[in-house]
């Protein structure tokens, strides 16, 4: 039997540790899927021991097994069809009477239950002795006791799922007496026994039935002919039952079960010392309380920018020379440049390079962010952070647990959405789920900044300050209002949940398991994203690269370059190096000078620009002496000549390049959708920047960069922009602003909303609504703006007025509560 | 009286729960039953939600929900 893999599953209440045990078990080798049909994430593993492989599934954390939520429906599913070897249930050791509620609801499941008593240290520091042999006489199961943050115990627990998953063994598991309504479930026992054999245990379905759970009523009618006959028979059943004991039969079943927990935990628990106050709780009354509470969490959402964001963002400084290489060594491989043309594939792949590095950069803020958040959800504080923030979200219909990816989302600026959405998961109540998911794009995500800075320099130079503190929290101001109009509107029928909620202990996070955490899910940012970005970008590419010239524009930059080429060799006519530059040999000596101008840059240090001089000197002593003429006269006429030359390339590589976005497919889409944008104020150009915007919004910047082309000189695009765009005030600006504040989503952050709602129509929705709401706001912010006739600043302090009276006024609807 | 209106620091022992459906479940299953002696701990700094300590475990919940567990105080 050894090539049969055993199945097992891990089974647990969310906070005991159970994690743990599943990394500790599976190591490298962990898969994310998602259970079928629905978002919730299935992990699973795969070890092997004594040459057994064993596969290992670890089910959502949930206190109990009802239909009500969708990851004890997904556990409880897996449980009964997927039908594994063993369950182990990881309880914790210090809270034992608690977890047996769930482990009772897995006997009654009639799978081969493992008791695995977790952090037994915990329990020991807290003087709670636990006798493990009567605990396994009277569960009926195996029962071992492990600390698995040490390894303490791992070993014993493998052997026990070995043994456990050999059918032979035989444990009569505990029945739970359910007192009163034993005879009840007795009866509808016999009924289904009677109707034939649905597949499932017998007493398990007959509790849920009396129960009145939803799923096992849909289970009946899935397999049982007589299933009208018999779902009657079992209401009869509780309505006799409730008349007879005065008591919900749901409430019966559960007290039931805590009566056994207790007998249970009387005769195994001893607890030697006398109750203290735990050292959580200690803590809580500083993190939680009244006036520090809210201090120190804005002081920990500060932490988290300042060292992702802030200190991750100096680090890129680090890791980009190591991207910049790939393009170096892509450029080194691609056929060189001709003087005016470029071969197509060289400008694909450095542009693919390019566009594959612009997310490539950000790892080193996404392993610390990452991390960061590793280390807040070990330690426990996350909950704590619903605690604070639950009531200011709920009035826009959002949840204490919206909290974390609105900061990742970036609040205030600088976050990034796909982050935001991925963990947005933990949020129970779906109508306040789906609601954070929309809303994550309308903040402020790190590529949204440039745009902003090159606007408020341009057009708010007296009040920079205070239009940075708009663009930073006019977003919030947006977002609040929109969640509660999604949540009174479209999101109205959504599944709504109570907010109750554990607050755990603190726990000390393990290095392991934080620096594993934030790999595993970087990897999966890189998988996911970056394949998508690359996709994306060959699309983009060709919509900016053709229809390209045509001939007549083509012979006339040909006519350009020889023009170019032609004064050249006049200048060194009669020169002494004439005859060694041939017209073939006249681009290498471009290229040469640009490729020593590129090495040169930024290098300060003597010996270094040294060393580098002479590596080109080795590499050309001839084109050498033309860059460092020294005082060899004829040389430096002839470096006078290509200074010249270099400069007049340049500007016919420029003017190329604009031409070509000119004429290309998004350049013409840009002029096609100017009708709709001009309310806005947005030109033509605006709006091919914003087209090329939808893929990675740092691409605005960078196309507005290559439109406004610079005609001499190094004038930074806050000038060309102002020369070019005559005109443009700061109420475009400010238009334009609000636009990219509400920009739809990147690609990435859409296919993570696809991934997170479980469908491709709310991604949609995503992508148009915030596009029709940023071009209304735009509009009514521009037109309104110019027919009053405002200035920038004038507007934007109205349109703060009216957003912050949006959101006072929405927060004071009540959402309606359904979850009764 | 019901949960919501208990004073932090205040401790009482739950009568009985009027919820339904998924709430009334929640509440079970988190452990909030007839005899329960419960201790309400503090309310969070916007007043809402709530913390209660049942049995050495933290549980946190809103007031609305709250109103729906009936109990005396002790």
């Amino acid at each position: 039997m050894k090539n049969v893999m055993t199945l097992v599953a891990l089974a647990g209440q969310p906070n005991c540790g159970k994690s743990t045990l599943f990394n500790s078990l599976t190591g490298a080798s962990q898969h994310v899927a998602n259970y079928p049909g629905v978002t919730v994430e299935k992990m699973s593993g795969a070890y092997r021991y004594e040459g057994m492989k064993t596969e290992v599934v670890d089910l959502p954390g949930t206190y109990s097994l009802t239909s009500y939520s969708l990851e004890e429906r997904v556990s409880r599913d897996f449980l009964l069809h997927d039908k594994p070897s063993v369950v182990v249930n990881v309880v914790d050791a210090s809270n034992l009477k608690r977890n047996l509620y769930l482990t009772f609801q897995l006997l009654e499941m009639e799978i081969p239950v493992i008791l695995n008593l977790n952090m037994m240290d915990v329990a020991r520091r807290r003087g709670i002795d636990i006798d493990t042999n009567e605990l396994s006489r009277r569960l009926g199961a195996l029962v071992v006791p492990t600390t698995i943050k040490t390894g303490k115990g791992k070993n014993d627990l493998l052997k026990s799922i070995q043994s456990a998953s050999r059918p032979e063994q035989n444990y009569e598991p505990l029945r739970i007496d359910y007192g009163s309504m034993e005879p009840f479930l007795s009866r509808v026992q016999e009924m289904l026994s009677e109707s034939g054999d649905p597949s499932y245990p017998l007493r398990w379905l007959s509790v849920k039935l009396m129960e009145g759970d939803t799923e096992a009523r849909k289970l009946i009618e899935k397999q049982l002919s007589n299933a009208n006959e018999l779902l009657e028979f079992v209401e009869k059943q509780r309505g006799n039952f409730e008349s007879q004991n005065e008591e919900k039969s749901e409430r019966h079943i559960a007290f039931s079960r805590y009566l056994a927990a207790d007998t249970i935990s009387k005769y195994c628990v001893r607890t030697v010392t006398g109750p203290t106050v735990p050292l959580s709780d200690k803590v809580d009354r500083v993190l939680c309380n009244r006036y520090l509470g809210p201090v120190i969490l804005l002081g920990v959402i500060w932490l988290l920018y300042e060292l992702s964001i802030v200190q991750g963002y100096k680090l890129t400084s680090y890791t980009w020379p190591f991207l910049a290489q790939l393009r170096e060594l892509t450029a080194f491989i691609m056929p060189d440049p001709g003087f005016v043309w470029e071969p197509l594939i060289r400008s694909f792949s450095l542009w693919f390079v390019d566009s594959i590095n612009a997310l490539l950069n950000y790892i080193p803020i996404f392993f610390i962010l990452f991390g960061l958040i590793a280390i807040l959800e070990d330690i426990g504080y996350m909950p704590r952070m619903a605690f604070i923030l639950d009531r200011l979200f709920r009035r826009f219909g959002l949840h204490g647990q919206s909290t974390l990816p609105m900061v990742l989302g970036g609040v205030f600026v600088g976050g990034c959405a796909v982050p935001g959405i991925m963990s947005t998961k933990g949020i129970p109540d779906e109508r306040a789920r789906f609601a954070t998911i929309l809303i994550i794009p309308m903040l402020n995500c790190l590529a949204k900044t440039p745009l902003y800075i090159l606007m408020i320099n341009n057009y708010f130079p007296e009040h920079k300050g205070m239009a940075m503190v708009f663009v930073a929290t006019i977003t919030i101001l947006m977002a609040l209002p929109i969640a509660k109009i999604l949540t009174l509107t479209l999101l109205k029928g959504k599944e709504t949940a109570p907010f109750i909620m554990e607050m755990p202990p603190y726990h000390l996070p393990t290095i392991r398991g934080v620096v594993g955490r934030a790999v595993e899910r970087v990897w999966l940012y890189i998988k996911k994203i970056v394949t998508i970005v690359a996709a994306v970008a060959v699309i983009l590419f060709v919509l900016l690269q053709f229809p390209g010239l045509n001939k007549e524009r083509r012979a006339h930059y040909e006519t350009m370059a020889n023009t170019a080429r032609e004064a050249f060799y006049k200048k060194i006519k009669g020169n002494a190096y004439a005859a060694q530059i041939p017209e073939d040999k006249l681009m290498d000596l471009v290229l040469y000078a640009g490729d020593y101008k590129n090495a040169r840059m930024g290098v300060k240090k003597k010996e270094k620009a040294k060393a580098i001089d002479m590596k080109f000197a080795e590499k050309n002593p001839l084109f050498f002496k033309f860059i460092k003429p020294q005082k060899d006269k004829d040389a430096r006429k002839v470096n006078r000549a290509l200074k010249k030359l270099i400069s007049a390339r340049k500007k016919i590589l420029r003017e190329i390049k604009k031409e070509k976005i000119d004429n290309s497919y998004l350049g013409v889409m840009g002029r096609w959708i100017k009708p709709a944008t001009q309310w806005a104020g947005f030109s033509w150009r605006v709006n091919v920047a914003l087209l090329s915007a939808f893929a990675a919004k740092e691409s605005s910047v960078a196309t507005l960069g290559a439109l406004y082309q610079q005609d001499e000189g190094n004038e930074s695009l806050e000038k060309r922009m102002k020369e070019k765009e005559i005109g443009f005030t700061s109420l475009h600006a400010l238009a334009l602003m609000l636009f990219m504040a509400l920009y739809p989503p990147c690609i990435a952050a859409a296919i993570m909303i696809k991934v997170q709602t479980g469908s491709a129509n709310w991604m949609l929705f995503s992508m148009i609504i915030p596009t029709i709401l940023g071009l209304s706001v735009a509009s009514l912010v521009f037109t309104g703006g110019t027919l009053l006739n405002l200035s920038g600043l004038q507007a934007m302090f109205i349109f703060y007025g009216l957003a912050l009276a949006a959101t006072i006024g929405t927060g004071l609807i009540k959402n309606k509560t359904d979850y009764m | 009286m019901t949960l919501d209106n208990i004073k932090p620091g205040c401790e009482c022992v739950v009568k009985k729960v009027n919820a339904q459906g998924k709430l009334d479940q929640r509440l079970m299953d988190m452990g909030l039953y007839p005899g329960l002696m419960i201790k309400v701990i503090r309310n969070a700094p916007l007043k809402d939600p709530m913390e209660l300590e049942l049995d050495g475990f933290y549980l946190s919940l809103r007031h609305e929900e709250a109103s729906y567990v009936e109990v005396c105080r002790r």
